[in-house]
């Protein structure tokens, strides 16, 4: 009989007010007992709802059902079938708007906690049967990827266990994208990151690091010189937005980015790292996304009194419930409906304040979001040294600017066909790269398409 | 990992390292810049190319001791390696039809400058190199400069080696004595291009500076590299490491290097000598 409790089994999770002052991981996870109650609550919809919301098909109730009956690592091969990363998608996947948002006990309370069961047996199998995949026969054929975030993991590691020689070009010292630069260690610990990459290095994909595309070699390199049959091209959106206020180039304004990269790829948080962090007394993030939500607990927990500046109202924030509700518990404050019209500084144009002014929701536009007018006359200044701007981000030009025949949209965004093939042949495209910044399984599942796209062109089928 | 294929010690502050890194040299132009990380959990360092080979596949950057990252690079040898190195950054410095340009160096920058002199040279250019240096036993690259210039003055502030002023002081002269510049390169510390900018101002001759300040990642991810220039904010490791120096905000570029100063001088002061220990 399933268990007709209306809520999830509650995750077990760091005190608010121990864990904002440390980097450790917030969520602990499920244990047996817990995994074994939450699964008793899915009902094995013959119709499988929960699927039609997960961008790479896992078979959620068929997995389920092995928790249910105690199977732990078949659960896993069931979940491995279909996603290269299990363990990373477990934890930052925005499951409220994918498999969860399709479940019936959703209607009548709160969906299986789907994420934190894939997660549960990520985790059990990375402890206790983790073994590493065997290197598939290869079947001759390179196919080049650009990137290493989760839309280049994913192509690569689906390319791999069907025979091709998958390279991945890394343009950062240590591969996995945002994921290791840009997701804290307190959300996705590294070392998980690591793990899957290790994976995808067994089952024989290559990783070059330090290696930019449009710097260190061109696209037609990759097929005249280097001898690949085809490229995906799964770069991210990696250029920071600023605002055009006065003041935005005075020492203590940071992009999220910036800060964030100091801090998971650098590591600035630990005290013997050789990369400086600035460690504000009170911090502002201006901005209302899971960026914003990461910078600010981030700046937590360096020690600051923490402020977000969104210009629209606690329900318009685009972050994850789950995001802004960590964030709320662990005392950041949110400075709702106001928007900085100005940084302040001292004569060194070192940051003392933010100059905001108030602003008011309109009505609904054609896509349903409200619109916001500032409020004439309603200036007001805040105090703080540092000021984060987290204002979301779009794809970097490097590989544009070296490729002419690639083509963009105005934001910057490559141009792909409904198969992911961008306006170069052989050449495929997918990600952030792609739609601008969106969500790691957005990522993957372009990832995943593409891969099976290139499969198609290569093998002839 | 990056092997160093050769290690010279030139002065007692400033060392040249010649890495083997074929896909770097392979692509490198005069004015672009690589970004090193010494060690594991080492920082990421930029540092504008000095030379490259192409047929041996290596790139050579010379550097000045200034923090815990060079201190440290300063004690590899020929067949230690570098975790990594990631280049060629930035675009090139445009050379393409200059006729006479007045190329000037600061210090350890006159290793940057160095191969922009160089290539001009070979195009044909008339190249007049002003290399300044604090006083003669830093001084460097004085053969190379005199085979890749028409005119080569090398100064001190003390007058210790060469003639006794600063770059500014003989530009001006140069350029007073009739020369007509389409163009003056200036490469060294920002207080030095930033005067040199100033002086070229009066006469409306183009000056291009090499810009490097605090960086991350260096493809434009992370904007620590702004820099203003003509009252628009620029990226300087995509959209420089060139500008036109009489368009920079040079007080904001100048305090923008000083973020981090208490950080690097705690470091420096707890490193350093006993880094320089080792090396010697």
């Amino acid at each position: 009989m399933p268990d007709m409790i209306n809520t999830k089994y509650p995750m077990p999770s760091q005190e608010p007010d121990v864990r904002n002052k440390n980097f450790l991981e917030v969520a602990q996870g499920y244990t047996e007992e817990l995994a074994l109650s939450e699964s008793q609550r899915c009902l094995q919809c013959k119709h499988k709802p929960c699927m039609q919301g997960c961008p790479v098909n896992v078979r959620i109730p068929e997995f389920i059902k092995e928790i249910q009956d105690g199977k732990f690592e078949e659960a896993y091969q069931i979940i491995a079938g279909t996603n290269a990363l299990p363990a990373v998608c477990g934890r930052v996947c925005p499951q409220e708007n994918q498999c969860e948002k399709y479940c019936v006990r959703g209607i009548k309370g709160e969906p299986v906690g789907i994420g934190r069961l894939e997660r549960f047996v990520a985790d059990y199998h990375n402890e206790n049967n983790r073994v590493l995949p065997e290197k598939p026969a290869s079947n001759g054929k390179k196919v080049a990827v650009i990137g290493s975030g989760p839309s280049s993991l994913t192509c690569a590691g689906d390319l791999a266990k069907k025979g091709y020689e998958a390279t991945i070009f890394e343009a950062l010292h240590i591969p996995g994208g945002v994921l290791v630069y840009g997701i804290p260690e307190f959300r996705l610990p590294k070392s998980i990151v690591r793990q899957e990459i290790e994976g995808l290095e067994a089952l024989g994909v290559k990783i070059e690091t330090n290696t930019i595309l449009g710097k260190s070699m061109s696209i037609d390199d990759l097929f005249d010189k280097y001898g690949f049959d085809a490229v995906f091209i799964g770069s991210g959106a990696g250029l920071p937005k600023f605002m055009n206020v006065p003041g935005i180039n005075n020492n203590g304004v940071f992009s999220a980015n910036e800060f964030l990269t100091r801090i998971n790829l650098m590591k600035a948080y630990k005290p013997d790292s050789m990369t400086p962090i600035s460690h504000p007394k009170k911090a502002v993030i201006v901005g209302g996304g899971n960026v914003a939500m990461d910078a600010a607990r981030c700046a937590k927990r360096l020690g600051a009194e923490t402020h977000i500046v969104y210009r629209r109202s606690m329900d318009e924030l685009p972050a994850r419930k789950e995001e802004v509700e960590h964030a709320v518990e662990e005392d950041i404050q949110f400075d709702l409906l106001c928007n900085p019209v100005e940084i302040l500084s001292d004569e060194n144009y070192n940051v003392t304040g933010v100059r905001c002014i108030r602003m008011q929701l309109g009505e609904p536009d054609d896509s349903g979001r409200r619109g916001v007018t500032e409020i004439p006359g309603s200036e007001f200044e805040m105090d703080c040294d540092c000021v984060i701007m987290a204002l979301g981000t779009s794809p970097n030009p490097i590989i544009k600017k070296d490729t002419i025949a690639l083509k963009t949209d105005r934001r910057g965004c490559i141009e792909v066909d409904e198969t992911g093939k961008t306006s170069i042949d052989r050449v495929y495209a997918g990600g952030d790269a792609v739609t601008g910044a969106a969500t790691v399984i957005l990522a993957m599942g372009a990832g995943k398409e593409a891969a099976a796209e290139i499969d198609k062109l290569l093998s002839g089928n | 990992m990056y092997e160093i294929v050769r290690k010279e010690i030139l002065t007692p502050t400033i060392s040249l390292i010649e890495i083997k890194a074929p896909m770097i040299s392979e692509r490198a132009e005069p004015g672009q810049f690589v970004i090193v990380r010494v060690e594991e959990e080492g920082e990421r360092v930029p540092f504008t190319i000095n030379d490259f080979d192409r047929e041996n596949g290596t790139v050579t950057i010379i550097f000045q001791l200034v923090g815990y990252s060079t201190y440290k690079m300063n004690t590899l040898k020929a067949g230690d390696y570098l975790y990594d190195i990631v280049g060629p950054l930035g675009l090139a410095t445009h050379t393409e039809g200059l006729k006479k340009v007045a190329v000037v160096g600061g210090g350890v920058g006159n290793a940057i400058a160095f191969p922009i002199a160089r290539k001009l040279h070979q195009q044909g250019c008339e190249v007049h190199a002003i290399t300044g240096f604090k006083n003669a036993d830093v001084v460097i690259l004085e053969n190379e400069y005199a085979d890749a210039s028409t005119r080569h003055i090398v100064c001190t502030d003390d007058g210790s080696h060469g003639r006794k002023g600063l770059v500014t002081e003989i530009l001006k002269e140069l350029i007073d004595e009739g020369n007509e510049y389409d163009q003056v390169i200036a490469i060294g510390p920002m207080p030095m291009m930033k005067f040199v900018s100033l002086t070229t101002k009066p006469y409306g001759i183009k000056t291009i500076v090499s810009l490097c300040p605090l960086m991350v990642d260096g493809t434009g991810m992370c904007g620590c590299c702004r820099v203003v220039v003509g009252g628009e904010m620029k990226f300087a490791c995509v959209d420089g490491p060139d500008f036109d120096g009489h368009e920079v905000d040079w007080e904001l570029a100048i305090s923008r290097g000083k973020i981090y100063g208490d950080f690097e001088r705690e470091v420096r002061e707890a490193n350093c000598n006993l880094l320089n220990a080792e090396v010697k």
